[in-house]
């Protein structure tokens, strides 16, 4: 059974003041996680991240589609015995102390006192806030809400652990800390969900990942396979006249370039063949190849150029 | 964790909703100072007591039974119009609701720990006022217990509120809430006198108008049984079990579409 399953899932809001026009903040969305992988949700401010965790977790409601989490409808509260779940820019309740919050979350779970109070310190010691768990939240610095955040999420062990921005407003040492944690998590055989737009982090951390643009997904696999896919070379052929470069076009991944009798080409690996093929021809001559090894940074950008280039924005009539 | 559902297990979740919010309320320093401009107004009646020749006590439990109701009043509204709407606000619903809870559940924990939060408030208000008769009379007489009837029927009429507080913040903002409910409120008690009067005018559409009020929003005249406690009278047994019937129902409905309106709502 796959840990989290998106079904065709879309989400419209309703925009504007007098005359409401509908929003399609998600387009169809389909997806599939598996049990103990970490998964990474990509994509710019406004691509539907949150939206999309917002659904899973049943803060709001699907215009389309079904979610499940192992099995059950998300949002029903039986799925939340089986996944914990970190906001975005978390706010917990500021008169408390992390050990009353602990406390007050831990009692919506089938779990003894004693359950209660061993989980609170467990969780309390994972996140290392042991010292800090008579102070009030009021007076907790962001990093350390965040960490509270992901105890809180992890109170009752859950399988799937779904983390919106986790590393959002955090310095290095919390993000190293917050890292470390999701690493802990996957050695422990969880489920972990996340959306970032810190590419480092999902690079470092992700099993798979999958990009969304505009509320639709753009590319979803593991990390080496979309790279190894947009993977190619860049190759000069001196050429006398742009004419005698016509064949060439066909390999081209993304517009050439010529200039002084130089062709300049990025092609795809599987078309290097035909690249020197066709550069045994009259007056082709290949100057230099070099191979092109994308960074997920790149991949990133390319993949959300090429969607901007094909479509325009993803608003209802 | 074994997840079959019995009655304490479905109840857990809504008492420690309720328990949190009592605990939030009474970490709010607002309700002392509420609560402390109560006991002095009870204790400035023994003042107005002096001036009034021969019906001291009456006047300190007119005065008394008054703040109680209109601090109560206040608290409820100030508390109520922020139950959910502030929850909202501050996005702290998101953690909660991603445990396994409904969302009925925490409306009803909501408008209980609300209740208790009163229920506490208006027994320490009412400690105050036997307090300042005691020191008033230097004894108490068969007929004071009547006054427990008037902080009961008090005590019906906040529950009231609150459930109008409730389901208002559901879906505006708590200054918008604050205002519904004390219009509400202040036609609720004078529901009575808007359909005689609307009785008189002979005019059908202002007749059916003012009908509708009166059925359709709280009666909270109908607890407004101080003056006559105050005299030393008791309230009819019957009056008793109607008014709680009463206010049981209005209770239901009100937080039943709260729940209603709630469970439907994108936390956006």
């Amino acid at each position: 059974m796959a840990a989290i399953e998106i079904s065709g899932l879309s989400k419209d809001f309703l925009v504007g003041f007098w005359r409401k026009r509908r929003f399609r903040a998600l387009d169809r969305l389909s997806l599939q996680v598996e049990q103990g992988e970490v998964f990474g949700f990509l994509g710019p401010n406004g691509a539907g991240k949150t939206t999309t965790l917002k659904i899973l977790t049943g803060l709001i409601f699907p215009t389309e589609g079904t979610a499940t989490i192992l099995g059950k409808a998300a949002g029903q509260p039986e799925a939340f015995l089986h996944a914990g779940f970190l906001p975005e820019n978390p706010y917990f309740y500021d008169y408390l102390t992390p050990q009353e919050l602990l406390d007050y979350f831990a009692r919506f779970f089938p779990l003894t006192p004693q359950q209660r109070k061993r989980r609170c310190d467990a969780v309390l010691g994972q996140v290392g806030l042991s010292e800090a768990r008579d102070r009030p939240l009021r007076k907790f610095s962001k990093g350390m809400l965040q960490r509270v955040g992901i105890a809180q999420a992890i109170l009752h062990e859950p399988e799937i652990v779904l983390l919106d921005e986790p590393m959002s407003g955090l310095d290095p040492v919390g993000r190293h800390e917050v890292r470390e944690l999701i690493l802990q998590l996957r050695a422990a055989g969880k489920t972990v969900f996340f959306s970032t737009h810190i590419l480092s982090d999902a690079e470092a951390l992700c099993d798979r990942i999958a990009i969304l643009r505009r509320g639709q997904l753009v590319g979803v696999g593991q990390i080496s396979e979309l790279l190894r896919r947009q993977a190619g070379y860049d190759a000069v052929i001196e050429c006398p006249s742009l004419e005698a470069a016509r064949p060439l076009e066909s390999l081209a991944a993304r517009p050439p370039l010529y200039s002084g009798g130089h062709y300049s080409v990025r092609i795809q690996e599987p078309d290097l063949s035909r690249l020197l093929g066709i550069c045994q021809g009259d007056g082709l001559r290949l100057i230099s190849l070099n191979p092109v090894r994308l960074s997920l940074e790149d991949y990133f950008v390319e993949v959300l150029r090429e969607k901007d280039s094909e479509h325009s924005p993803a608003a209802l009539p | 964790m074994s997840s079959a559902p019995t009655l304490a297990s479905t109840l857990a979740p809504t008492l420690a909703i309720g328990r949190n919010t009592f605990r939030e309320a009474v970490r709010d320093r607002v309700l002392y100072n509420l609560i402390a401009f109560a006991l002095i107004m009870i204790a400035s009646a023994l003042l107005f007591g002096e001036i009034s020749i021969g019906i001291q006590k009456t006047i300190l439990l007119n005065i008394g039974l008054s703040s109680i109701s209109v601090f109560g009043l206040l608290i409820a509204i100030f508390l109520g119009i922020g139950l959910v709407y502030k929850e909202m606000d501050r996005r702290s619903l998101y953690a909660l609701l991603s445990k396994p809870i409904r969302r009925s559940q925490f409306i009803v924990g909501k408008f209980l720990g609300l209740n208790f939060t009163i229920l506490v408030n208006t027994a320490f208000m009412s400690l105050g006022l036997w307090v300042a008769l005691f020191y008033l009379t230097r004894g108490f007489e068969p007929q004071d217990i009547y006054l427990w009837e008037a902080i009961y029927f008090i005590l019906l009429q906040l529950s009231l509120v609150t459930a109008l507080c409730l389901f208002f913040s559901c879906f505006s903002t708590p200054v918008l809430s604050a205002v519904f409910t004390f219009v509400a409120y202040v036609i609720g008690n004078l529901a009575s006198d808007i359909r005689t009067f609307g009785e008189l005018t002979e005019n059908p559409l202002l007749q059916w108008l003012t009908t509708g009020i009166y059925y359709v929003l709280p009666n909270f005249s109908n607890f407004n049984v101080s003056a006559w406690v105050a005299h030393g009278n008791p309230v009819e047994g019957s009056v008793i079990l109607w008014n709680t019937l009463y206010a049981l129902c209005y209770d239901t409905i009100l937080v039943a579409a709260s729940v209603w309106i709630f469970s439907r709502k994108d936390l956006k």
